[in-house]
Formats: C-alpha cells, sequence, structure tokens
C-alpha cells in the first residue's frame, strides 16, 4: 500500500487511477439519484422558477415603444430633451409613419397605455391620433409637425416627447423608480411629489404589521407550545386539535368571524358598554385599521407559530429542567438560563415562518384592513387585476422579494440560520 | 445535628443557614476533617468529634434520639394514582459520608426515592428529613442537593464550563471564586482541558465525568446518582465505578446511589438497600447481602444461586434439616423459616457447592447430582448438574492444577456446609 502511493497515483485492481475508477462508480448512484428526483426539478423548474423569473422580467421589459414605433425611437435619440425646444420635422414625420402602421396593426393604443403609466393623459393621445392615422398617407401628406399638434395638442408638449425618449430603450428602470415612489424628472430620478408618494409607506406599514403579528404570534403561541410539549398525551392531542380547528376551517369565514366580532356593533363592543367600560356613543373602531388587521391575521397564522415551537419543545428532554433546579436555579431561573435558550431555534423557524407569510398576506388585511391597514400586497393585486400594470406589480414583487431575503440574511447573521429547527 | 448550632445563630431553616456562606463554609470544614477517614469511622470519629467539641464548648450540639441519621425517611410512602402505592412504608437512615446504594429490578421504587429525596416527587405520606429537618416542604433549589442524571442532563447550549458556572451563578458568587471553583471540580475529575467545549463534543465518558463535577462542584453534602453508568460500555463503567466511590469517600460526601446493576451496588457501596415491589427487602453491607440473604428475593437477585423447594423436618438451634420434594435430606441454615413442616426454599451459592467429600464434616448430608455440561471460562468451570429434578444446577470450580474437570454423564456426590445453604421462605 505505502509504496504504491509513494510511487505515483493509486491505481484500482484493473490499472485504472483509484479516483477515476471511484468518480466513476460514484457517478452512475449519482446519475440514479438525479433521475430519482428528476420529476420534482422538473416541476419546480416549470412551475415555481420559470414564472417568477418571467414575473422578474416583466419589471423591467419595455419592448413596446421600440418595436411600436421604431422610426420614432431611432430619430428622437438626438432630440436634447432638456432644450426646452419640440422635436424638427424628421421626428415628426417619424412618428406619422409609425403611427399609421400600428394603427393598421392595432398595436397603437398599446403603447399608449404603456406610456400612461408614466405620463397620465398619453393614452388618450395616441388613441385619438390612431383613429386618424389609419387615413394617412405618410410619405406624401406631409410636412407633419404643425398637423399633429393640430390634431391633438399633446404633440406640442416637450414633456410628451420625453416621455417617450424615456421609455425608448427595450429595458427600463421606470417601473423600480415608480415602485419607490420616484420618476425620472429634467434632472435625472426625483422623488414624486408628497400627496403622490403611496408604495413607500405601504412598504413600511407591511414591514412593520408583519413584526407586531409576528411578536404576538409569538408571546401567544409559546405558552401554548409549552402545554402541548408538556401535558400528558390525552389532553396534549385534545389541545393540539383545537390549535388545528382553524385550519379546518375557511380563511374567509375566519376572516369574516372577525368583522362579526370587531365592528362596532359587534359581539366586543356590545359587550364592553353593556359591563360599562365603554360608553354606547363612544365605541371602539376595532376594524377597518391597523388593529383589526394585526388581530384577525395573528389568529390566522398562529397555528405556523405553534407547530414548529411545539416540535422543537418537544425534543427538550424534561430532566434539563430538573437538573437545573437540582443545582439550585429557581422556576424561573431555570427556564430562561436552560430552557428557554433550547427552544430558540423553535421561535425562530416559526417567527421566519409567520413573517415571511405575513409580509405576502392578501385576503385579510383586504377585508378587514380598510384603507390604513392594507398590505402592499393589496397594491400588488390591484395592479395585476385591475390597473394591468404588470411591469410595477412585478417591481413591487421583486421588492419585496428582496426586502425578505435581506432579511433572512440578517437574522443569519444574528442568530445563525443554523439555528432553525423544524423538529 | 445542625440543630443547637442554628438555634445558637438563630437561624431557622436549612435553607436559611445555607444562605449564609461563611457559616457554611466554616461547618463545611469541620465535617470535611471528620469525614475523610471512610463511612464507618466516619460515623465513629464524628460522634467523638461531637462530644469532644461538646467538652470545649466551641460547638454545642445536643444528641437527640436520631443524630446520626444525615438523610432519613420516615414511614414515607408514595403513590401516583391513588389506587396503588409504589413505596410502601419506607423507613431508612443513614450517616453522614456513607455511600448507599438503592438496588432492585425496574418499577420496585427505588427511583421514586431518590425523586422524593431530590424534592421532584412529594411523599404521599410521611417524612423526609435531611440533616434532622423535614425537607417535605422545601422545592428542590432550595435542598441543596448534588443530582447526576441517567442522561447526564448537561445543558447543550452551554460550554463544560459555563455549565459548571450554572450552580455557582445561582448562588450569586463572585467570578474568581467561580472560576477556582470550575477549575478545581474539573481538575477532580480530569476534564481540566474541557472547560471550553461543548456536552456534544465531549464522548460519554467525559460527559458522565462532567455531570459528576457539576453536581459537586457547589459542594452539597448529599449528592444523588440516578443510573449514572447506565449508558458507558463495560470497561469505561468499571473504571468510573472505582472514580466516583473513590471521590464520594475522598470528599466526605454522602451519596444515595441507584442502579439495576448489582455489581455496580457491590463493588460501590457501603450499603445496599435491595428493592422490591416497594419495600427495603434487605440493608445490608455488600458482604452481608451476597452472604446472608434475608429472603428469597435477595437471594436470587444478588448473584447466581441454586435454589431447591422442600419442607422443614427438624429444626436444632442454627441448623435445620430439610426433605426435598424428590425425598433427598439435607441440612441448612433456618433463615426465615420457624417451625418444622413449614415449606421452604433452600438457596445455594454455585461456588459454595462442595464436590470434594473429604472436605465435608462428618455425617453431613450429599445429594446425588448427574453433570449435565461443562463449561470451560478461564478462570472458572462451570458445571450444570441435575439435583434432586432440579436441571439448572449449576456450581463453580476453580481452575487450580489439581482440579477435577467433570464429564458429563457421570454422577457425583455434592454437599456444603450448612451456613452456606441457607433455608428461605418458599415464596
Amino acid at each position: 500500500m505505502s509504496d504504491v502511493a509513494d510511487t505515483g497515483p493509486m491505481l484500482a485492481a484493473d490499472g485504472t487511477p483509484l479516483k477515476k475508477s471511484l468518480g466513476r462508480a460514484l457517478r452512475r448512484q449519482k446519475m440514479r439519484a438525479l433521475m430519482l428526483i428528476a420529476p420534482l426539478l422538473l416541476f419546480i423548474l416549470l412551475a415555481f422558477i420559470l414564472p417568477v423569473g418571467d414575473m422578474l422580467y416583466w419589471s423591467v421589459k419595455n419592448g413596446i415603444v421600440s418595436e411600436t414605433l421604431p422610426r420614432t425611437v431611432v430619430a428622437l435619440k438626438d432630440w436634447d430633451a432638456n432644450s426646452g425646444e419640440l422635436p424638427d420635422e424628421p421626428v415628426y414625420a417619424a412618428m406619422a409613419a409609425d403611427l399609421h402602421e400600428a394603427s393598421l396593426a392595432k398595436t397603437h393604443t398599446k403603447v399608449g397605455v404603456r406610456l400612461n403609466y408614466e405620463n397620465p393623459g398619453i393614452s388618450s393621445l395616441f388613441r385619438k391620433s390612431g383613429r386618424a392615422a389609419k387615413k394617412w398617407e405618410p410619405a406624401a401628406d406631409g410636412p407633419w409637425k404643425d398637423q399633429l399638434i393640430e390634431l391633438h395638442k399633446g404633440w406640442g408638449d416637450t414633456a410628451v416627447w420625453r416621455t417617450i425618449q424615456t421609455y425608448s430603450p427595450p429595458l427600463t428602470s421606470g417601473y423600480y423608480l415608480n415602485a419607490a415612489d420616484m420618476r425620472v424628472g429634467p434632472d435625472g430620478p426625483e422623488m414624486r411629489p408628497e400627496n403622490e408618494r403611496i408604495y413607500m409607506l405601504l412598504f413600511g406599514r407591511t414591514l412593520k404589521l408583519s413584526l407586531m403579528i409576528t411578536l404576538s404570534c409569538v408571546l401567544l403561541g409559546y405558552p401554548v407550545a409549552w402545554l402541548l410539549a408538556n401535558l400528558p398525551t390525552r389532553k396534549a392531542n385534545m389541545l393540539m386539535i383545537l390549535v388545528l380547528l382553524p385550519f379546518w376551517t375557511s380563511l374567509l369565514v375566519r376572516t369574516s368571524a372577525w368583522k362579526v366580532m370587531l365592528q362596532q356593533q359587534g359581539v366586543i363592543n356590545d359587550v364592553l358598554v353593556w359591563i360599562g367600560l365603554v360608553a354606547d356613543d363612544a365605541r371602539l373602531v376595532m376594524i377597518n385599521n391597523q388593529f383589526g388587521t394585526v388581530i384577525a391575521m395573528t389568529h390566522i397564522l398562529l397555528p405556523f407559530m405553534i407547530l414548529p415551537m411545539y416540535s422543537v419543545m418537544q425534543t427538550i428532554p424534561p430532566t434539563y429542567l430538573r437538573a437545573a433546579k437540582s443545582l439550585g436555579a429557581t422556576n424561573w431561573t431555570a427556564f430562561w438560563r436552560v430552557y428557554f435558550p433550547q427552544s430558540v431555534p423553535g421561535i425562530g423557524a416559526g417567527s421566519i415562518l409567520v413573517f415571511i407569510l405575513a409580509i405576502g398576506y392578501y385576503i385579510t388585511p383586504a377585508l378587514v384592513g380598510g384603507t390604513k391597514g392594507t398590505f402592499i400586497s393589496n397594491r400588488i393585486a390591484f395592479h395585476i387585476s385591475s390597473s394591468l400594470n404588470w411591469g410595477l406589480a412585478a417591481a413591487l414583487g421583486a421588492i419585496l422579494l428582496v426586502v425578505v431575503l435581506l432579511l433572512y440574511w440578517a437574522y443569519d447573521k444574528i442568530v445563525g440560520i443554523d439555528n432553525v429547527k423544524l423538529g | 445535628m445542625f440543630g443547637p448550632a442554628r438555634r445558637r445563630f438563630g437561624l431557622g431553616s436549612v435553607a436559611k443557614l445555607r444562605a449564609s456562606p461563611e457559616i457554611r463554609e466554616f461547618f463545611r470544614d469541620y465535617y470535611r476533617t471528620c469525614c475523610n477517614a471512610g463511612p464507618y469511622k466516619v460515623y465513629f470519629t464524628s460522634r467523638q468529634r461531637r462530644k469532644s467539641a461538646d467538652i470545649s464548648g466551641s460547638v454545642p450540639l445536643a444528641d437527640s434520639g436520631n443524630s446520626d441519621a444525615f438523610v432519613a425517611f420516615e414511614r414515607v410512602q408514595k403513590s401516583y394514582d391513588g389506587e396503588i402505592l409504589v413505596v410502601k412504608d419506607l423507613n431508612l437512615s443513614m450517616p453522614k459520608g456513607e455511600f448507599l446504594t438503592m438496588l432492585g429490578p425496574s418499577g420496585s421504587g427505588k427511583t421514586t426515592c431518590l425523586m422524593m429525596l431530590a424534592g421532584f416527587e412529594t411523599a404521599t405520606h410521611g417524612d423526609i428529613l435531611l440533616d434532622g429537618v423535614s425537607i417535605n416542604n422545601i422545592p428542590p433549589h432550595k435542598r441543596g442537593i448534588g443530582m447526576v442524571f441517567q442522561n447526564y442532563a448537561l445543558f447543550p447550549h452551554m460550554t463544560i464550563a459555563e455549565n459548571l458556572s450554572f450552580p455557582l451563578e445561582v448562588r450569586k458568587m463572585g467570578k474568581s471564586l467561580r472560576e477556582e471553583k470550575i477549575k478545581r471540580a474539573l481538575d477532580m475529575v480530569e476534564m481540566g482541558d474541557f472547560g471550553g467545549r461543548r456536552p456534544a463534543q465531549l464522548s460519554g465518558g467525559q460527559q458522565q465525568r462532567v455531570a459528576l463535577a457539576r453536581a459537586l462542584v457547589f459542594e452539597p453534602e448529599l449528592v444523588l446518582m440516578d443510573e449514572p453508568l447506565g449508558a458507558l460500555d463495560k470497561q469505561l463503567r468499571e473504571k468510573m465505578q472505582f472514580e466516583i466511590t473513590h471521590l464520594a469517600h475522598q470528599l466526605g460526601i454522602t451519596t444515595v446511589y441507584v442502579t439495576h446493576d448489582q455489581t455496580e451496588a457491590l463493588t460501590m457501596s457501603d450499603r445496599v438497600a435491595v428493592f422490591n415491589d416497594g419495600r427495603i427487602q434487605q440493608l445490608d453491607p455488600p458482604d452481608t447481602l451476597y452472604e446472608k440473604p434475608q429472603n428469597s428475593f435477595v437471594a436470587q437477585f444478588i448473584g447466581e444461586n441454586n435454589t431447591l423447594d422442600g419442607v422443614v423436618t427438624e429444626i436444632k438451634g442454627d441448623t435445620c434439616i430439610v426433605r426435598l420434594d424428590g425425598g433427598e435430606m439435607l441440612d441448612a441454615t433456618p433463615v426465615n423459616v420457624t417451625k418444622v413442616g413449614e415449606r421452604t426454599r433452600v438457596s445455594i451459592r454455585p461456588e459454595r457447592v462442595e464436590i470434594n467429600k473429604e472436605r465435608l464434616q462428618d455425617g453431613a448430608h450429599t445429594l446425588k447430582a448427574e453433570v449435565l455440561e461443562f463449561i470451560y471460562m478461564g478462570d472458572i468451570f462451570r458445571t450444570r448438574l441435575r439435583v434432586a429434578g432440579n436441571d439448572e444446577f449449576v456450581i463453580k470450580t476453580r481452575n487450580a492444577p489439581d482440579q477435577e474437570k467433570l464429564v458429563p454423564g457421570t454422577m457425583i456426590d455434592i454437599g456444603w456446609l450448612p451456613e452456606d445453604c441457607r433455608a428461605l421462605d418458599a415464596t
């Protein structure tokens, strides 16, 4: 053995180098293992990675302007938007030719809608011009500058041309600027006016409320998980059913139940008035605001906190507490110094789970949040299904994803992700 | 023991006494010096010492009725469900410095007794006294009893040093004193270099040593051990048995040790309490326990044992004659048979059976035996015989040059001294 090692690489029995031989033997194993997980891999690729990737691409995709208005984009390239002067005749001629073609292909409204996100009013400009452009002979009917300005005074506005120029590249950061309450002004990116800012507020509120929900889940869930882990089996099973009961009830039913409980003419207010704690004309406002959102979502997400904590606590043998007490620790010291540190992985796992679920929650804030308790996800849903501004929705989603990853990274730095246990 | 002293210092309970480190230190040093000579001497020396102290007047101590008992169980009963007593009327008292083992099969109540002493279970009836004071209502953390658990129960999120520091921190000890005591305790179990490691990085034997050091670091006067060596392999276990006994005697600590391993009990203890069915069956030093078992259970449980059933036909002082169910007669020592005609089960240790007739006294009864199996075990020979219809009758003979190697199928005569054959209860 040793003299072989001294003279060169180890050889297998048939004379091939041992490393190569081992690699060949392991490759077959690896291939077989890969085959086994191939369906799952494929499913994840098709159902998760591709859609998410496509959605992220939506947030920067901007091909529509250069595809629909190719001549205009080229002609506008040399125009200086900050000069304060309108573009020259060639630009107008190119626009007329593009519009004529677009109107025949019926794509002029789409580019109008796209540019309307950035500069409200452009949609109607394109719709009106498109109707007229069908009958044009772009090569013969020039010059176009005055004709177009006469058709719609928007063509005489440098801001419109600036918007077209800014959004002519195939990729854009516009959606992200929008999602961060910014826009491209004459001097580059700038904040929107105070009264137009909304997304940063929503992001902040989403994070703040999600943290509050996570915290209240920890406070409420910890004792329950402790009981589950320490009661005799029969009682623990009963309690477990109670914990899981919400899972067996529709989310909408549970949320609606909170509406019944919390509204001003609802059960809680009635009881408080009846006891005399609250005057009849000063009933508490507990729903359609942040309070309602926190209450209802804590209730809905509580099992996701209890279950990981329970499974971790179950692995902590009761002898540790006994040992601590035999060493002279009071009940509290034994709990705080011995039991609690060992249950932290469960708190970590539950918190990450609840926080990530909360940050993307949609139905409950929409139903009980009113205007003051809505989350960023409600806004994303609005852009997906109502305003059809998918690019902005994608940008908001991407920012949310980055925020979650950042928090995950911070958690790893502070607590350590190895410390997370689900059981 | 501390009774009058407490009165003198105006302190009301053990807990309060513990709260004052100077007084504690004083008493500990005082008793350490008394207790360093081993368990039996402890008993006497401490009493003598107490007398001399009495005379000198420095520590006035009255001699109350049971003042030698450091730990005492008085008519203790325990039931978990209100229907079955797992501990039935337990009475036990141990002097300071004794190493007492509670031995018994699982479910015999020994661990329950230990847990009651530690304070994790409450006695349904009766008193448990520590230093003459009832500790029934003192919570575990105020009892100041060190404990080593079966699975060590080292806190996994703390290093070894932090584990040892824990009992000192909860006693609000200063940092330098803590470090000194931790170092001394770790050196004591030869683990001085491991302070920075975590329990998971240690082997079973090392964890065991740390658990021991942690139970001793706050210098308790009483240490409880609940099958501490159960998880170790045989060789390590034997090594640790020796070390634990050695440490306990060296420090003069009173130790209650629970095990179901009879070898462990015999090799380690000053006295062994054999538990069965919630009662102490016999409480004696190991040699007495092995050689003079008081009933069939103890005889069967401790060591290897041959039994033959029969009826007592004659009792003469401290010998009796038993007629076996097959008609053979044999001599025995009556232990818990009282009258002629009573059924009995006689018990003989395999190594006390004599196959050489010349070594028996005249007139001794012998039995015919057929050799069934001969097993060579190195240091001894183990031979299985059929005696009076019993196929499982085993004898052990020493591997000496002149020792006869019995051949299966041959008939031999066997006999024994009456004092080695004990007529016990028939159950």
